[in-house]
């Protein structure tokens, strides 16, 4: 499966070329640029890791492009990596766009765990199948 | 300040029929306070009656006026308690209509309460006989009496937050056909939608308890869906559960049961009434749930431009009241819909200061004073191949709605899901990137398509889908007029 959360992951994986145009669009609307990583794809995981911390300062996206290469590096292929905008205008103060550029080529998905209750209730649990791993040892293989 | 006209007292309270304008409701001089709540109506005077008379006399009637004098006023600060109506001027086009400016002190009104609210600003004038017909155009609400409400229990960004999905429209759709399906099919329909791609599926306006679907069988299937759904995408679902009903008791009964189900919304009409609604966002603020609203019946009194409301009123009174989601129009779709009109609503319900334009209806100049932004929904008739015009027109932070546009797809609901959900992501990319989306809009579509094959068949189904039809509710200034 293909994990759809993000602003862009019904298209096609970007390009590096398509990556700094949205960055720049970013940093254009004075938002601060954030990489952050997980090898955890639930879809209630809040807290990715972050990868430093949020790009104020940065002008060109060529900056938050030198960042990725450096965190892929490291986590390309065994982790998420997404790109995450901050605004931090009153009334906002929130992530403005946040989408994933990189996955691990193997996704294998969530089980769904029904618990049968009273009557026909039921209270589902979204288990992803690699969580059963410890953390930093998942997609590894 | 206000320099009233000074009345006489005893002619003033002497017993018998007066005109409005002579019982202190006309003060051409009055300065409305900052304090005040400032209603523009729309007035059209039965034959032979002075407009500023017709004025003046719904703002008595609208507050503390009746048909004759009362020297029961004396023993009040009845100078006060008196509406006044400061301006009144003719309709641009149109032939025997007015504007009037009524102002009211704030100690008119409950804090907190529509009902009390529109009780005196809706209540008995629009049967008054004096006028023809009457509109309430644009109301100003001030801060101090805004911050007695709660407003939206969730907001645009919480419920983003929530969602985790940021930076385009969240998509939706209607549960089709809105009635009669069991509750096993129609929760196939949401899983279907959901997994194809969409945000949200939703219960229709009318769909409540009935004989071929109970509510609670309803609400079990579709949470299977949608937990479903959620696990085969990684993505957060939810689904509008319509807990509309003829009780407040039964709708509370039915919120709690969608949240034991565990939904993220849940969903009222409204016809329930202004008093439930506030309840409903007082639950949903608690429960930390998304309240959705469909406008069900408003288009009884805000369509036609002579008598009734504008629904601009209605975005003001549905953020105070508390909602998450509103219907607000698509500009493109099956539904009345001026773009200007629009953008007004959309304005109201997602701008923390909204300037005066009259261009786009907005009459007043309106501080929110930070309550929390409503989450506009564009439905009704909207199908992939509008997707740049929806985005030009509506912005970001809407609910796109495709019923019809997802589950009438040739190939299946899943593929409409996708098709709607890839036609949205590829504009938002070429928005992002700087090109002119909304010329280029259709090419942007036909080049998704070529690998996109549910968008291929989209846009074929649908190539020259359009509703053209005159708007009846449109703006009485041209895009040139100044604030006077």
């Amino acid at each position: 499966m293909r994990v759809t959360q993000g602003t862009f992951s019904f298209l096609p994986d970007f390009t590096d070329e398509q990556i700094t145009a949205q960055a720049q669009y970013c940093l254009d609307n004075k938002w601060a640029v954030n990489l952050e990583y997980t090898d955890d794809p639930h879809p209630r995981n809040t807290y990715w890791e972050m990868w430093g911390i949020p790009m104020f300062d940065i002008p060109d996206a060529a900056g938050v492009m030198m960042e990725l290469a450096a965190c892929r590096k490291i986590h390309a292929g065994s982790k998420y990596i997404r790109l995450t905008a901050f605004d931090a205008t009153h009334g906002w103060e929130s992530i403005r766009l946040s989408f994933i550029t990189d996955r691990p080529i193997n996704e294998p998905g969530f089980m769904i765990e029904r618990q049968e209750r009273g009557g026909r209730n039921m209270a589902y649990t979204t288990r992803a199948y690699i969580a059963d791993k410890p953390e930093g040892e998942r997609y590894t293989g | 300040m206000n320099d009233a006209t000074p009345i006489n007292a005893k002619e003033r309270y002497s017993a018998g029929v007066m005109e409005y304008k002579k019982m202190g409701y006309w003060e051409p001089d009055y300065q409305p306070k900052p304090t005040d709540v400032i209603a523009l109506f729309r007035v059209t005077p039965q034959e032979g009656v002075d407009p500023e008379e017709a004025s003046a006399a719904i703002a008595g009637e609208s507050s503390t006026a009746t048909w004759t004098v009362v020297w029961t006023d004396r023993l009040t600060a009845c100078d006060k308690y008196r509406a006044k109506c400061y301006r009144v001027d003719p309709v641009p086009n149109a032939e025997n209509q007015y504007f009037a400016w009524i102002a009211y002190d704030i100690d008119l009104f409950e804090g907190g309460s529509i009902a009390n609210l529109t009780a005196s600003i809706i209540g008995n004038v629009f049967g008054f006989k004096a006028v023809k017909a009457l509109r309430l155009e644009d109301m100003h609400i001030p801060v101090a009496y805004l911050k007695t409400f709660q407003g939206p229990a969730t907001g645009i960004v919480v419920e983003r937050e929530r969602m985790d999905k940021f930076g385009r429209p969240l998509l939706g759709a209607t549960t089709k056909p809105k009635l009669g399906l069991s509750g096993r099919n129609y929760g196939r329909v949401v899983y279907e939608g959901l997994k194809g791609g969409l945000d949200f599926m939703k219960d229709d306006e009318n769909i409540n308890s009935q004989p071929f679907m109970h509510a609670r069988d309803r609400f079990l299937y579709v949470m299977e869906a949608v937990n479903k759904a959620q696990a085969a995408t990684g993505e957060v679902k939810g689904h509008y559960l319509n807990v509309t009903a003829g009780t407040m008791e039964e709708m509370y009964a039915r919120a709690e049961f969608a949240k034991e189900l565990g939904s993220i919304i849940i969903m009222i009409d409204l016809v329930i009434g202004y008093t439930a609604i506030q309840s409903m966002a007082i639950w949903a603020r608690k429960n930390d749930m998304i309240l959705h609203l469909h406008r069900a019946g408003n288009s009884t009194y805000s369509r036609q431009k002579n008598h009734g409301m504008n629904f601009r009123v209605i975005c003001k009174w549905m953020r105070m009241a508390g909602v998450d989601h509103l219907h607000a129009g698509t500009v493109v779709g099956k539904l009345e819909g001026d773009p200007l009109m629009i953008k007004g609503f959309y304005d109201t319900l997602r701008e923390d200061h909204v300037p005066q334009s009259l261009e786009t209806g907005i009459f007043f100049e309106q501080d929110w004073a930070s309550l929390n932004k409503v989450m506009p929904v564009a439905s009704g008739g909207i199908h992939a191949g509008q997707m740049h015009q929806l985005i030009h027109y509506l912005g970001e932070d809407c609910v796109l709605q495709f019923g019809g546009g997802t589950i009438g797809h040739p190939q299946g609901i899943q593929a409409g899901a996708t098709a709607n959900r890839v036609a949205l992501e590829c504009m938002i990319q070429a928005r992002n990137e700087g090109r002119d989306y909304l010329n280029e809009g259709p090419e942007i579509l036909q080049a998704a398509a070529r690998w996109c094959g549910p968008l291929r068949a989209a846009l074929e189904t649908w190539k020259d889908i359009s509703f053209n039809y005159e708007s009846t509710d449109t703006a009485d200034f041209v895009p040139t007029a100044t604030a006077a």
